[in-house]
This record gives structure tokens, sequence and C-alpha cells, in this order.
């Protein structure tokens, strides 16, 4: 074995850490470009709570459920896939009936009494969002949903997982535009044979923003307080049994 | 000597028993190991592990095929992108189903860019492990961060991909990500070069590492020891190599092979794989098709409608070579929507098996490093 300076290597191995220091701060890299020592610009902090990092458009964190206009006009009807697919089973859907137990229908469609996610379980898998076909459940990109309370705050209701159209549109572009396109392709489909029935609010052209809805909440949906006012459809009817 | 001495009874001796972990941060998880020391050095070493066991094999009965990605992902969590990978080969493999040409470039750029992403953090665990605090682990993670965002642009998570699927991947890529993934690529080797005038011949390293944990050829091939592990000892078995699954027939690389099978030479390997694995990449990066559709309709039509997708009868064992090793995903299919049995293959846990072997005779503190030069993550080995 040929003898080595001991040491040598350690000494190179810190002109290393000198050289990613440097390269840390600008007036560390003036000096290396000074000294013609190629360097690239080190990875800096991002100082959390004030800064916040730049997610990627397809980022996923949280389903939200997705209406066009008002928050009536849900694109959910209560079909339960997701509900059935949705791997770590973190979704309860209750169609709405009316006394006689058949389903009510709005503009044709069925619509869900009630919609729970457990935010505790979901793994944010994006399954629920594959598998929908009414392209009416989508990932939010909000991710400071922590709370205190597992239950109170945690099971998100379908008050708290509206979400507008826009909002979509504003977080993520290019998936809103395709499904947009994807909607209104199928409506021109369906909307051909009957052409009587008033096209319920084209996806890609909203009507006036509902007032006082407050459409594009802001990200961090954690205040669970004032809701969007949308008609009394039975918002506290009681949680069903078990 | 002084008489006095002489005539003094033996010094009585004891074994003592050390139990390290399950709440050690150099275990890499929740791993106990019950050391019985002779002085320093180990006689004998009993690994505990289950704590961390989540019924994945069971709870995956009860799921879809599709609904199973979501949980390989928390298998091994720095390799999101290849336990997918597994899964998606062996439910190809059951149902026969065929990939496309850019899906299958796809999946390779994002295998590399795993093996990459756990090549040097582990590196830089390893370090950590030997007691340099700190410094290597952050550089190896500030490169891991820069994949991780191009993982986050692809599938729309950083480490929990769920991206991959039988026929292809769940979305195509998005406009702009191959000349990001070309940009990393490209200052990729100048960032090894660094990291190994660092690390590579550091006196302390070479001290700490060689010939500590030796693992000879004989033992590695009969425990089933795979991945950078056995290379190290010096067997050829690379399941890319062997299988040629996927496209790697088509591109060129080597298969780097140790000598001594000692920590050293475990650390040498998986820098020599990087340095592979961007030669891999650079060659997928350029033949990515962009013609065809990313997903196969087969494949696609079972991301929409999980229940409709019902493998035949029978079995079928898809294997990769994930960054720790072969994994393997065996699935048998009774022609229901749910796999009838569901087993998989890790890696880290029958890397794990010959931990005594390599321990026995070795001191405490080098435990530690062997552990650490396995490469384990805890959540692949009691899933
Ligand atoms: S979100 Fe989609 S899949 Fe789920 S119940 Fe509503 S329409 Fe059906
Ligand atoms: S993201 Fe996954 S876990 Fe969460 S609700 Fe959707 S299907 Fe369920």
């Amino acid at each position: 074995m040929a003898r080595r300076l001991v040491g040598f290597h350690v000494l190179r191995g810190m002109g290393v850490t000198l050289k990613t220091f440097c390269e840390t701060y600008p007036w560390g890299r003036a000096v290396l470009r000074v000294l013609r020592i190629p360097s690239t610009n080190g990875l800096v902090t991002i100082e959390y709570p004030e800064v916040k990092q730049q997610h990627s458009e397809r980022f996923r964190y949280f389903p939200f459920l997705v209406y066009d206009g008002t928050p009536d006009d849900l694109r959910c009807v209560a079909c339960k896939i997701c509900e059935q697919e949705c791997p770590p089973q973190c979704i309860h859907i209750v169609m709405e009936k009316d006394a006689q137990g058949r389903p009510v229908k709005v503009h044709g469609r069925t619509l869900p009494a009630q919609f729970d996610i457990d935010m505790s379980i979901c793994m944010s898998c994006r399954i629920c969002v594959d598998v929908c076909p009414f392209d009416a459940i989508e990932m939010d990109n909000a991710y400071e949903l922590s709370a205190s309370d597992r239950f109170e705050h945690m099971l998100f209701d379908k008050q708290r997982l509206l979400k507008s159209n826009e909002y979509f549109q504003q977080i993520k572009p290019t998936e809103a535009s395709e499904v947009d396109q994807r909607l209104a392709a199928k409506q021109k489909k369906t909307a051909a044979p009957a052409q009587a029935q008033p096209a319920s609010a084209a996806p890609s052209s909203p009507p006036a923003a509902p007032p006082g809805a407050g459409p594009a909440a802001p990200p961090t949906g954690r205040t669970p307080g004032p809701q969007p006012t949308g008609p009394p459809r039975a918002p506290q009817s009681p949680p069903p049994g078990a | 000597m002084s008489p006095e001495i002489d005539t003094r009874p033996q010094v009585e001796t004891q074994t003592l028993e050390v139990n390290l972990g399950p709440q050690h941060p150099s275990t890499h998880g929740v791993f106990r190991m019950v050391a019985t020391l002779d002085g320093e050095t180990v006689i004998r070493l009993k690994p505990v592990m289950g704590y961390m066991h989540r019924n994945h094999e069971k709870i995956a009965e009860g799921l879809t095929y599709i609904g199973c990605f979501p949980y390989t992902d928390r298998l091994d969590y720095f390799c999101a992108m290849t336990n997918n990978l597994a899964l998606a080969v062996a439910i190809e493999r059951l149902a026969g189903i065929q990939v496309s040409e850019r899906g299958e470039y796809i999946r390779v750029i994002m295998a590399e860019l795993t093996r990459l992403v756990n090549h040097t953090a582990v590196t830089g665990f390893l370090l950590n492990d030997m007691g340099a605090f700190g410094t290597p682990l952050l550089y190896a993670f500030r490169e891991r961060e820069k994949i991780l965002d191009l993982f986050e642009a692809a599938s729309g998570s950083r480490m929990m991909c769920n991206y991959v699927r039988p026929g292809g991947v769940r979305e195509d890529l998005p406009a702009g990500w191959v000349e990001r993934a070309w940009e990393i690529v490209r200052a990729y080797p100048k960032f090894l070069d660094e990291f190994e005038t660092l690390l590579t011949k550091n006196d302390i390293i070479l001290q700490r590492t060689q010939q500590v944990g030796k693992l000879p050829q004989p033992l590695a091939v009969s425990a089933g020891i795979t991945g950078p592990m056995l290379r190290a000892s010096g067997v050829n078995y690379d399941i890319r190599k062997v299988d040629g699954y996927s496209v790697y027939p088509r591109v060129q690389f080597k298969v780097p092979l140790g000598t001594v099978g000692d920590v050293y030479d475990r650390y040498l390997i998986r820098i020599l794989e990087m340095r592979e694995s961007l030669k891999i990449l650079e060659q997928a990066l350029q033949a990515l098709p962009t013609t065809s559709p990313s997903i196969s309709p087969k494949g696609a039509a079972m991301g929409k409608a999980p229940r409709t997708f019902r493998p035949p009868k029978g079995h079928a064992y898809g294997r990769i070579e994930a960054p720790k090793g072969e994994l393997g995903f065996f699935l048998v299919s009774d022609g229901s929507p749910q796999p009838y049995r569901y087993r998989i293959r890790p890696p880290s846990f029958i890397n794990l098996t010959v931990l005594e072997d390599m321990c026995l005779g070795q001191k405490v503190a080098d435990v530690i490093v062997i552990l650490g030069s396995i490469d384990i993550v805890l959540c692949e080995v009691d899933r």
C-alpha cells in the first residue's frame, strides 16, 4: 500500500465545505468570482412561515368539490364511485332523498346531501379525482390545514369542501382548462338531442360571481367559521347514526 | 511485573447486552438491535423489527389493483417511483398489459432519478452515522431536493408520487419538464465530483469503513442479498441486465462491482452507480419519444375505473432493480378486481438478514456504520 500524505484529503474536503459556504452568500460568490473558481448558487433556506415555496401546478394535497357558478351547481352527483375507490375509505357520501326515499333531482342530476372527507385519513393519493366520471372532485394545493381538533376541524363537510371553478382555474390553470374543455364537449353532446333544456351555466363562462358566496376563498381553508351561504339544503341534517 | 499482581485472581469479565433502538437516531427508523458485547466487541446481535408493521399486504387484498399504488409509495419512502414501477410491472405480467413506448422511457427516467435520490441520500446518512454530522447529509439533501421538485412537477407529490400505472404513467410529463431534467442531469456529475472530493479519499472515512463489515461473496449469494450490497461483494447481478425489462436493454451502462465487500465498497458502488444512472438518464432523455401517449388504452381505462379491471386467474411475479435491491411483487388473482394474494419481496428486509454475520467481531461503533451501509428503510422492512 502506497504511503499517503495523511490528512491531505481531509483538507481538500474542507476546501469543498469552504466553497459551499461561500456559495451561499452574495459576498462569498463575489469572492469566488474574483478567484475564478467556478461556482453555482447555493441553495438558500426558505424561511417558511414568512416566505412560501412556489409549488408546481400539479402539487396536490387535499380534494375539494368543484361547483360552477353558485355553490348549488356542484358537479357531484353523489354516484359514490370515489367513496368506493378511496383506498383508506375516508369519504362518506349520502345522497339527497325526498320524504319518499327517492333521489332529489335538480337539473336532472342527483345531489349529495352529505359529503364528508376525513382529512386525517386522506393520503393525498388523487385516486378520487382519477375515478370521478364527472370531474366533480379535484385536488387542492392548500396545505396549511393543521388543526387542534381532529373531529371538529379535520372532518371536512360539504360546505367546506365546496370551491368554485374559478378557484380551480386559479390554482391549476392547465388542468382546469382541460377539464372545462372536456365538460363542454360532453355538454354539447348531451345538449344536441335535448335542445329544449336550458343549459345550466356553461362551465367556461361563469356568470357574475355570486355576491357574498366568496368563490375564491383563500387557499388556507382553515377557518370553519362563516360558510358560503347557499340555500339551506339540509345543511344541518343530523349526522348519520353510528 | 510485580509478583502481587500475578497472585491475584483473574479479573472476571462479563458480556454486556446493549439495546440499540428502537428509538435510536442511527437505526433509520424504529429498529432495535440487541447486541451482546464482550468489551467493545460484538459477539452476538439480534435484530428486532416489526415496530412499523402496517399490514400492507393484507390491506391490499381488500383494495383494487390501482388502490394498492398509493400504499406502495409508503414502503420505501425514498423510492416511491420504483415501488410504483415494481407493482406496475407485476400487474402488467398478470394481465398482459402492453406498455407504451413513451411510458417506458418516462418510467426509466423516473426510476433512475429515484436511484440518484436514494444513493445520494443514503451516502449522506452513512456519513451521518459515521459522525460526519450534517455536512455530507445536507449536501446530499440539497441535490435530492432538486430531483424531488421534478417529481412534484410530474406527479404532484415530492415523495408519495403514486405516478406509475400499468401501461405507463398516470399523466404525461408537464411542459418544460424534460428541460428541467436535463439541467439536473448536466449539473449532477459536478456535484458527484465535489462529493467524492469530500469523501472518497478522506482518511477518516477510509479508516472507519475499509475492512469493516465484510460480506463474503458466498454468504451474500446464499442469503439472497441483492442490489448494491451484492455487487459490492463482487457478484455481477443486476436485474436491469439480467431481466432486461423496460428499455434497459436499449441503453448502455455498466454494472460497477466491488472487490472486498466492505462498507467502503458499498459506498463506492453507490457513487459509481449514480454515474451510470446519469448515463442512462442522458440516453433516455435523448430517446424519449414525443409522439406516443404515455398510457396504453388498457392502462388508462384501468385508471379511470379500477373495478372493471379483472385480471385473469393466475399469478405473476414482477421484479425490478430498485435502488436498494430486488423489489418484487407477487400477485395472485382469482379473477376478481382485488388481488387474492399480494406479497412483497422487500430488498431492505432481506439485505438486513446478514446484519449479524457482518457485525460479529466488529466494534460496537462499527455496527452503526454497517447498518447504515446496508441501506434499509424500516417501512419497507416491516411493511
Ligand atoms: S365526487 Fe365524483 S365520483 Fe365522487 S360521488 Fe361525486 S360525482 Fe361521484
Ligand atoms: S386523495 Fe385519496 S385518500 Fe384522499 S380522499 Fe381522495 S382517494 Fe381518498
